[in-house]
């Protein structure tokens, strides 16, 4: 959150953490009870009213909102992710220097060309800025006396857009892409020998899933001191032991389950559910902060869900 | 350090061969060449993969804690600071030694690719070594930098180049060149702050924890069948702060839990995905340590008695560790 004063870091293509925690955070509360004698008192947390502006969001994040969308704003409706994300304003802004983790392009998200209420683009000092919702042009007109008219615009930015392409075409990963028809095989992908040889090495820390912006397991849980009891919810991950525990015991028992669990979710599960959506943005973080390397590319590779384009 | 692989291979080529081990542990090539992963090895074919370079940084020896639990026997190539973390494991009783075959390799000290990035490299396609500088390609262009610059912050207190435990050793000790480094200087820092000060430090330091866990999940030290941070039937989230007592209370009590054990390995800070300084609450332990009770260095040894496991009439009171810091 911005105030007076900090310094704003523009150059940093992909942040460390993604950014899903400003419509779902890791932690938070939906309910308090209190007992009073014999009474129960409840009181249901208020629905976030503040109204935010997310400036900078790169196309990959922008893109993985839309992800979270198809499960927090299906019925049943998340109402504090609904909330956040309505009295949000996104700026996107367009990759200039992308870096070698990113993948983007195989999800078909354009760096470059970011979708959002608002698109902006930093090339040398200038900033270029373009409205592209209702709310993107509300903002802007609250802000116009910040604006000039951009003379020549377009072409500046569609230089900085070619360039952009003509980089990740450079990059170690330009190549990967999904075969839906690959992906679809559910029952044979489940049953792959390469799961053991993959797991092996796995911590089965939660870093992945929580750098992750497209992780969206949450886990519902009480704090109770003395006679109050705080409900609060935070993330989960599918790589912890206690992860899907429940009555009856836990289904997924082993280190080999749970991390298939996590890829299947990504490659088979959910564009099953999601007319293809697959469930990764191609940001790269997972790449860069998992521990032991272990990465959606290595294992759609290994499984033989890969295409060449 | 291609020689040096090029003898790894040989070895565990030899070894899967002749049947001697049943599987190796090394390091396998990544999707960039910087993200090189543990390996398992079960036959000779998959070794085409095996890599070692300036970017196997990832400590091998917690993996054998689950191997020797099995009915076999696995070799493993340890960097010299790895050693400590396998010999505290073994003098834990938490890998059987007589499963292990130990083959000590050289390091000339490993490569932080965040420092490489720090220096304004984006977009890095390939890093060769030459001696002490690397050559960076990226897609922007090429860029030379000193190795010593970009060092793991492990590697800059390295212990030097002698192996705690090793049945063989591959190759000739290399040196690891870097500007001189004093491990304990921010602790001294810390140590010369008020409490409140310290606390304010810690607060700040610690709010940035998203309880991956992966400190913990890394750490050889931290060998416990389950944690106590898993227990679903207690109040704490485990996998987030609920409150700030939770997160302190993480990671304060898991830097108890590793007193004495902890080798400073290093390999906690190195992964935090949150670049939190948890070596400087396990280096104030071990630096109270060496105060206290002579220089002491986890690992070194397999069978001498701990200091923090054995008592003497001579040891410090309680107390002693806050004594003329308040
Ligand atoms: S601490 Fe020493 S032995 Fe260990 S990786 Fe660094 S330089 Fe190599
Ligand atoms: S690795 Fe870092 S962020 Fe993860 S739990 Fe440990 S201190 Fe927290
Ligand atoms: S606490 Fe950190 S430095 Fe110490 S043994 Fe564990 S991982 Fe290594």
């Amino acid at each position: 959150m911005w105030q007076e004063g900090t310094a704003v870091d523009l150059k940093t293509t992909i942040t460390a953490k993604s950014l899903k925690n400003i419509f779902f955070p890791q932690i938070e509360n939906l309910l308090a009870f209190e007992r009073q004698g014999q009474k129960l008192s409840l009181e249901q947390k208020q629905l976030p009213a503040e109204k935010t502006i997310a400036f900078g969001v790169r196309a990959c994040d922008i893109a993985s909102f839309n992800l979270l969308d198809k499960v927090f704003l299906k019925q049943p409706v998340d109402h504090f992710y609904q909330a956040r994300r309505e009295n949000c304003t996104l700026i996107g802004l367009a990759c200039s220097e992308p870096e070698e983790t990113c993948f983007c392009r195989t999800f078909g998200i354009e760096p470059a060309s970011p979708t959002a209420d608002a698109a902006a683009w930093l090339v040398g000092d200038d900033l270029f800025w373009q409205p592209k919702t209702t709310k993107g042009e509300e903002l802007t007109a609250a802000i116009k006396d910040l604006f000039t008219e951009a003379e020549g615009g377009d072409k500046i930015v569609a230089e900085q857009q070619a360039q952009v392409q003509a980089l990740l075409d450079k990059m170690p990963l330009a190549g990967f892409a999904l075969s839906d028809e690959e992906c679809s095989k559910q029952a044979e992908i489940f049953e792959s020998e390469v799961w053991e040889e993959l797991s092996k090495t796995c911590l089965g820390c939660g870093t992945c899933t929580y750098v992750c912006p497209t992780c969206h397991c949450y886990d519902i849980r009480d704090y109770e001191v003395n006679d109050k009891v705080e409900r609060y919810r935070c993330w989960d991950s599918c790589m912890f032991s206690d992860f899907t525990n429940m009555a009856g015991g836990n289904p997924r028992t082993t280190r080999l389950a749970r991390f298939r669990q996590r890829y299947m979710h990504k490659l088979v599960y959910f564009p099953a559910n999601n007319e293809g959506a697959y469930a990764c943005v191609g940001c790269g973080r997972r790449l860069q902060k998992c521990p032991v390397s272990l990465n959606i590319v290595k294992v759609a590779k290994a499984l033989g869900v890969t295409k060449n384009v | 350090m291609q020689k040096i692989e090029q003898l790894i291979k040989e070895k565990a080529r030899d070894l899967l061969a002749a049947g001697q081990v049943t599987s190796v542990i090394a390091w396998q090539k990544g999707e960039m060449f910087y993200d090189n992963a543990p390996g398992y090895f079960d036959n000779t074919e998959e070794l085409d993969a095996l890599v070692y370079n300036a970017f196997c940084a990832a400590n091998l020896s917690k993996y054998l804690i689950a191997n020797t639990k099995k009915d076999e026997k696995t070799a493993v190539f340890l960097k010299p600071c790895d050693t400590y973390s396998l010999n505290q494991l073994i003098k834990d009783r938490r890998v059987q030694r007589e499963q292990v075959l130990v083959i000590g390799i050289p390091c000339a000290g490993m490569v932080d690719i965040n420092k490489v990035k720090a220096q304004g490299l984006k977009g890095i396609i390939g890093i060769t070594e030459d001696g002490d500088n690397l050559t960076v390609e990226t897609a922007y262009g090429t860029k030379q930098v000193a190795r010593a610059e970009v060092l793991l912050n492990k590697c800059l207190a390295c212990k030097g180049s002698a192996y705690a435990v090793s049945d063989e050793t591959i190759g000739e000790p290399m040196a690891v060149k870097h500007a001189p480094y004093d491990r304990f200087a921010v602790v001294k820092e810390l140590e010369s702050l008020s409490p409140q000060e310290r606390f304010a430090f810690w607060q700040e330091e610690l709010s940035k924890c998203i309880r991956c866990n992966a400190c913990r999940d890394i750490c050889p030290a931290c060998s416990c069948e389950q944690c106590l941070f898993d227990n679903p039937e207690s109040p704490l989230a485990g996998k987030a702060n609920n409150n700030s007592a939770e997160e302190q209370l993480f990671h304060i009590i898991r830097a108890y839990h590793v007193a004495g054990r902890c080798t400073d390995c290093g390999e906690c800070s190195r992964v935090c995905p949150q670049g939190i300084r948890l070596d400087l609450l396990n280096r104030k332990f071990i630096k109270d340590i060496n105060e206290f009770y002579g220089d002491y260095q986890a690992g070194a040894d397999a069978d001498t008695n701990a200091p923090l496991l054995s008592f003497d009439v001579d040891d410090v009171e309680p107390g002693a560790a806050t004594k003329g810091r308040e």
